[in-house]
């Protein structure tokens, strides 16, 4: 195989990872900013976020046939599922882990493990009444149309694309924004307003911002709230790109999302969405692995293909941590002695 | 020496329960016997034996009378009436049980396989502090050691090298030996002239390390070409009189690959370590998903055979035991005396100067190492620890089974040995098996009798309790974990230190601290950080 | 407390007191998965096998057996699959189970039951080894991998001339096996493979499609089930990758269009269920079914209640053959090998020694505009009788 090919493709490769790693950072952010002030693996986030992928699957369902515009419908969703997941963030923290505050931190670990099993039959039960498992996403007119097909005559960007044969449709560019947008909005919010630095020095020292005057127990809700809107967005996005969700879907991008977390450095925000962006390149590049065997004359490359897949992305991380055992952008904290 | 003490969490004047204890024993035994015995439901009247056939109460009968044995172990009560009771239970009231209806032997023998595995896990979570997220994998490495060659599997492998694998047997096998004996000699020496600091961080271990790793490989793959020569004596397995070797093999091998994980990983602290794990535990099942030279992939390995032991057959025959009922009549007692051995080694290794080396780079790794406790070294015991006794487990539930695959070994069973630990109580030896047996019997038992009881009344499919077992196993673990924290029976330290947390001495007026003291119930939970604790009198100074 | 302890005895009570009745009472088990991510194939093959016994329910009533269904739950794990057997085994009122989804449970579980003579009649495993180990309780009503997987192939290679496949399988022991089968069957006839993977991935296949848009084939197969394929198949078409996809039965489902969307057109899969429209019969069914849980049938419903029609004709002819006497369970295990169970979905089943199908018709389905057709009709002959 020579240049001529295998740079086009390896380019469509890294953008199709690109495209997924902005779901995965997303989903990353509500690991992180949990874990940020609690410390605590929320292995409920996952399905919080499956929960705005449904609320996102009964607005489109509902406004299927309305005429509106398919951006109007997409934010109604998009905030629909905002409040749902948040929500429901917020109610979990105070039921399940607000209790446990000072249990030994596995403790709340496996409440964690508890609600998400609860969620996903919760989740089931009720699409079940409807008669509904599988909820594929009835997505307006004009959102899988190609952002710029090979043929169409486009200018910029989307030429480029074209060139190298490269099909981005609408709902992707559409989802980046919607990713980027969040991002924006988190960072201002967490870096720019009097809420952020409470939020950022609950994560420093819960006690001392209490004494501080700030209400701890307030901020870590809020927190709860933020991640799970975050997850309530996520979750749209993800029904937005790959169309079909159930119950039980939350479990695999839950897992290589806190993987992307960890990769990025736990707690940070920018290192989750690094993480993320990374780890959604990287299983791609590991998917075709074969390929670049082939192409290259390596023929024990032959056997890593897409199976590999997910371990690949492990295999990175331990080798990431192993150099930098604090994440990619994750902070060294002294210890205290 | 004990480990545990349980009269000593209970208030003094606990009555003598001896009686009550021999009274539920009878009542549970008679009843579990016959709720079993079709000849005996029969001749009850029919409303009484359609009662005890509900499959609800049966669960609920063979659930009691599991209870009796932590009954044996709670109440006070006279030895011997322990004894008798924990006894009898065992071997003779579960094994004639399970002759009636084998799936009481299943349960025990599944309830045996997850003590044995949360035992280990507790070591590596419960004492030394390590959140270890893939703990299943050592179960599957135990599993697939003896399911590759208790099973017609190893005959193909060879079969497949000896097509593919070259002539070059000796050459590598020797080139292998070389390569091994080399690196692990420049291992020691790199040992001894670091002395104490941490090896890991020199490249020329790591180059070593990995030149060992190769070198075994080679060795490995010289010895099966060299074997595939009679490859077809392997076409049924190994001799099933080498079970026993591979119990042991499979305790190597498990531990072997803890410290081939632990050795990149266990810098890392907390949640870093949890989501490695997590990924390398993975790492191992979809290498056996892949493999399928060695492991035959998803398609997973079948028939795996078990030890044939013929005294035990015949003694069984003679018991009454139907012969396809002999392998897990054999795998129960087999469990029992792994167990025991677990156990024993756990008590052991509890108050060890390992055991306590564990604990405090749980509490405080940098105190730890400023006690002069070697951190990897003791993580990697921990880790090696742990994976063995997944990996004896392993071998026990590939013949169990008859049939492994890596659906087997998916990252659901990890968090579901878990939370046995935690359910049971982090770092307590009765409590984690209580947590084992506990979860075993709602997953496998009570939980599936709730839809099978409902299975005539017809409810709608989304309410239909046969449907819901993870929501009602999730509010399960969710109260437990809200109304116990500290778990079903906490160990003597964990149960200090919750109450540490709450105790009154930062918080609360001095009226209340001194009430409780004066509290006898409370009296021997509330400890002031200072005092040592009874069982920290016992402590050599760390030079034991 | 106490009131709690009271009503749950009361509960219990009265479950105990709703069981009893004059008549023997008869049960059939089903055994899949009914929690976790394969519940909803799981729940098919239950709901699908409680139609054909409410169906049956009245003829057995004249015989004097209460006929009832018990679904047990085997969380697709083997271990609980054969913890829930030995159950089954147990409760001697059972004599016959129609199971499983997974053959990795299938395996252990009918090796369980084997000693007692459970007869087990599988509604969905298609892997060789299932029956290929001579249990004499093991029966199958679906083709096996070695009838399907060469069928698929063939159909590649004649109808669609395809000179180069794309192979994708789910990992599972049925995608993997079978693509196994179809490769089997390509490269004996010399066809370029231009691609063979696995992938556990459910949602995203961007890396997957970025290689078959390079290596461009004639045809991509892919072994899995509907819900993993038809998300796939959606994204291979928005990329622009029009070429056909062929299947096995695991595509066998209205969702496959619901899911796939438009993608789903050109897909072709090989099944022995009959079109819908071919079959009378099977409109009623539909509609039962559809009454009765909510939602429409799908391809392992469909299987669910053949399999369970199967068992039920079997139980009939033994109790026949023991002069209507309640039959005992080796006598239903030898029946079941002889039944020429009939007004099934999927044409007539009749067993041969190793528990497979006879002979059995293989349709080739294709979807397209949404709707399903009938492409062509294979007869599959077992290999031994």
């Amino acid at each position: 195989m020579d240049f001529a090919t295998l740079a086009p493709f390896l380019v469509g490769v890294i953008i199709s990872g690109l495209v997924l790693g902005f779901v995965y950072a997303i989903i990353a952010l509500g690991y992180t900013m949990v874990y940020g002030v609690l410390q605590l693996i929320n292995f409920a986030h996952s399905e919080v976020f499956v929960t705005g992928a449904v609320v996102g699957f009964e607005i489109f369902r509902v406004l299927a046939d309305n005429p509106i515009n398919g951006y109007l419908k997409l934010l109604i969703a998009l905030v629909a599922a905002m409040a749902a997941s948040g929500g429901l963030n917020v109610l979990i923290e105070r039921l399940a882990y607000r209790p446990l505050r000072n249990a030994p931190r596995l403790v709340p670990l496996i409440t964690a493990i508890g609600v998400s099993l609860i969620l996903q039959d919760l989740i089931r039960i009720i699409e079940g009444f409807q008669g509904r498992f599988d909820l594929t996403y009835q997505l307006p007119q004009g959102f899988s149309t190609p952002f710029c097909g090979p043929e169409s005559t486009c200018s910029g960007v989307g030429s480029l694309l074209a060139k190298i044969g490269i099909s981005l449709q609408i709902k992707e560019v559409v989802m980046v924004l919607v990713a980027l947008l969040s991002l924006a909005a988190l960072n201002y919010l967490v870096n720019f307003t009097k809420l952020g630095r409470a939020i950022r020095a609950v994560a420093q020292d819960r006690v001392t911002a209490g004494l501080m005057g700030i209400d701890a127990n307030g901020i870590i809700s809020l927190t709860f709230l933020i991640g799970g809107a975050l997850g309530g967005v996520s979750g749209v996005l993800f029904g937005l790109k790959f169309g079909t969700v159930n119950a039980y879907s939350g479990f695999d991008p839950g897992i290589i999302a806190f993987t992307a977390a960890v990769l990025g450095g736990i707690g940070s925000i920018p290192g989750a969405v690094l993480g993320g962006l990374v780890l959604g390149v990287i299983q791609n590049l590991i998917g075709v692995t074969n390929i670049l065997g082939d192409a290259l004359g390596i023929a024990n490359l032959g056997v890593i293909d897409s199976s590999y897949q997910r371990i690949g992305g492990f295999l990175v991380l331990v080798l990431i941590l192993i150099f930098k055992p604090t994440g990619l952008l994750g902070r060294s904290n002294v210890e205290k002695v | 020496m004990t480990a545990i003490r349980p009269g000593s969490q209970l208030p003094i004047s606990a009555p003598d329960r001896s009686i009550w204890l021999i009274v539920i024993a009878v009542i549970s035994s008679a009843l579990l016997l016959v709720s079993q015995e079709q000849n005996w439901l029969a001749a009850l009247p029919s409303v009484v034996s359609n009662f005890l056939k509900n499959p609800l109460v049966a669960s609920l009968v063979l659930t009691l009378f599991l209870a009796n044995l932590l009954f044996a172990y709670r109440w006070k009560a006279h030895l011997w009436a322990k004894l008798l009771v924990g006894g009898l239970s065992l071997f003779l009231i579960l094994p004639w049980a399970g002759r009636d209806n084998t799936s009481v032997l299943d349960l025990a023998i599944q309830i045996g396989i997850f003590a044995a595995l949360s035992l280990g896990l507790n070591i590596v979570v419960g004492l030394a502090g390590l959140l270890d997220l893939g703990y299943i994998a050592f179960f599957a490495v135990g599993a697939y050691t003896w399911g590759i060659f208790g099973s017609g599997q190893i005959g193909k492998v060879l079969t497949y090298f000896k097509d593919n694998g070259g002539n070059n047997g000796p050459t590598v096998a020797l080139g292998g030996l070389v390569l091994v004996i080399i690196t692990a000699l420049s291992l020691r020496a790199i040992n001894r002239v670091k002395g104490k600091r941490p090896p890991l961080t020199s490249a020329a271990f790591l180059l070593a390390a990995f030149g060992l790793l190769a070198g075994v490989t080679l060795l490995v793959r010289g010895i099966v070409i060299l074997a595939s020569a009679n490859a077809a004596g392997f076409a049924g397995g190994v001799n099933p009189n080498f079970f026993w070797l591979f119990l042991i093999l499979a305790v190597a091998a498990a531990a072997s690959v803890g410290v081939l994980i632990g050795l990149p990983v266990l810098k890392l602290k907390g949640d870093y370590l949890a989501i490695i794990t997590l990924g390398l535990g993975e790492v191992i099942r979809v290498l056996a998903n892949n493999l399928s030279t060695y492991s035959n992939g998803s398609q997973g390995i079948t028939p795996i055979g078990s030890a044939s032991v013929p005294w035990f057959n015949s003694l069984a025959g003679a018991l009454g035991f139907s012969p396809a009922q002999y392998n897990l009549f054999f795998l129960y007692f087999v469990v029992l005396a792994i167990i025991a051995i677990i156990i024993l080694a756990n008590m052991r290794l509890d108050r060890s100067k390992i055991g306590r080396a564990w604990i405090a780079i749980r509490e405080d790794e940098i105190a730890a190492q400023a006690m002069g406790i070697p951190l990897v070294k003791t993580k990697l015991i921990a880790f090696a620890t742990g994976a063995s006794f997944a990996g004896v487990m392993g071998v026990i539930f590939a013949a169990k089974q008859g049939f492994i695959s890596p659906e087997s070994f998916i990252l659901n069973q990890s968090i579901s040995v878990l939370s046995m630990v935690v359910l049971g109580g982090l770092g307590s030896i009765p409590g984690v098996i209580l947590g084992a047996a506990v979860v075993t019997i709602l997953n496998i038992s009570l939980l599936p009798s709730l839809g099978e009881a409902t299975a005539s009344l017809n409810l709608p499919p989304q309410v239909n309790p046969a449907q819901l077992q993870r929501l009602v196993f999730g509010s399960i673990l969710v109260a437990m974990m809200l109304f116990r924290p500290e778990g079903l029976l906490p160990s003597v330290r964990q149960r200090r230190m919750m109450h540490e947390d709450d105790d009154p001495t930062d918080n609360q007026t001095p009226q209340d601290s001194i009430a409780g003291e004066l509290n006898p119930e409370n009296a021997a939970e509330v400890y002031s950080p200072g005092v040592a604790t009874r069982a920290d009198d016992e402590r050599g100074g760390g030079t034991q | 407390m106490k009131k709690t302890s009271i009503l749950a005895l009361t509960l219990i009570g009265s479950l105990a007191l709703g069981s009893a009745s004059a008549q023997t009472s008869l049960k059939i088990a089903s055994l899949s998965p009914l929690s976790g991510g394969q519940s909803d194939l799981g729940s098919q093959i239950k709901n699908g096998a409680q139609l054909a016994v409410n169906e049956y329910v009245p003829q057995f009533k004249k015989l004097g057996y209460d006929l009832s269904l018990t679904g047990y739950d085997d969380q697709a794990d083997p271990a609980t699959g054969t913890a829930a057997a030995r159950k089954i085994a147990a409760d001697t009122s059972i004599l016959a189970v129609v199971g499983t989804l997974n053959s990795g449970v299938a395996i252990p579980s009918s090796a369980a039951l084997a000693p007692s003579h459970v007869a087990m009649v599988s509604p969905a495993n298609t892997a060789n080894q299932v029956t290929d180990r001579g249990l004499k309780n093991m029966n199958r009503i679906v083709a096996r991998d070695d009838a399907q997987g060469p069928a698929g192939a063939n159909f590649m290679l004649t109808k669609l001339k395809a000179k180069s496949v794309y192979l994708l399988n789910d990992k599972t022991a049925y995608g993997e096996g079978l693509t196994a089968e179809v490769k089997k069957a390509l490269l004996a006839k010399n066809t370029k493979i231009s691609g063979d993977e696995g992938t556990e991935e459910k949602s995203d296949f961007s890396a997957i499609i970025q290689k078959i848009k390079l290596t461009k084939p004639d045809a991509i197969y892919f072994g899995g089930i509907y819900n993993q394929v038809g998300v796939f198949v959606k994204q291979l078409r928005e990329a622009g990758v029009t070429v056909p996809l062929v299947g096995g039965d695991g595509l066998d489902s209205e969702q496959m269009v619901t899911i796939g969307g438009k993608g789903s057109d050109n897909v072709y899969y090989t099944t022995v269920a009959a079109p819908a429209d071919a079959l009378p019969a099977a409109k009623k069914v539909a509609d039962a079914y559809s009454k009765a849980y909510g939602k429409d049938i799908q391809g392992f419903g469909i299987f669910g209640y053949d399999a369970a029609k199967v068992v039920l004709q079997g139980i009939l002819l033994a109790s026949k053959d023991n002069g209507n006497k309640l039959p005992s369970r080796e006598q239903v295990e030898t029946a079941m090998r002889k039944v020429r169970a009939t007004g099934l979905l999927s044409g007539t089943v009749q067993f041969n020694s190793m528990g497979d199908r006879k002979a059995a018709k293989m349709y080739i389905m294709n979807i397209s505009a949404g709707k399903f057709n009938l492409d062509s009709t294979i007869n599959v002959k077992s290999p031994v009788n």
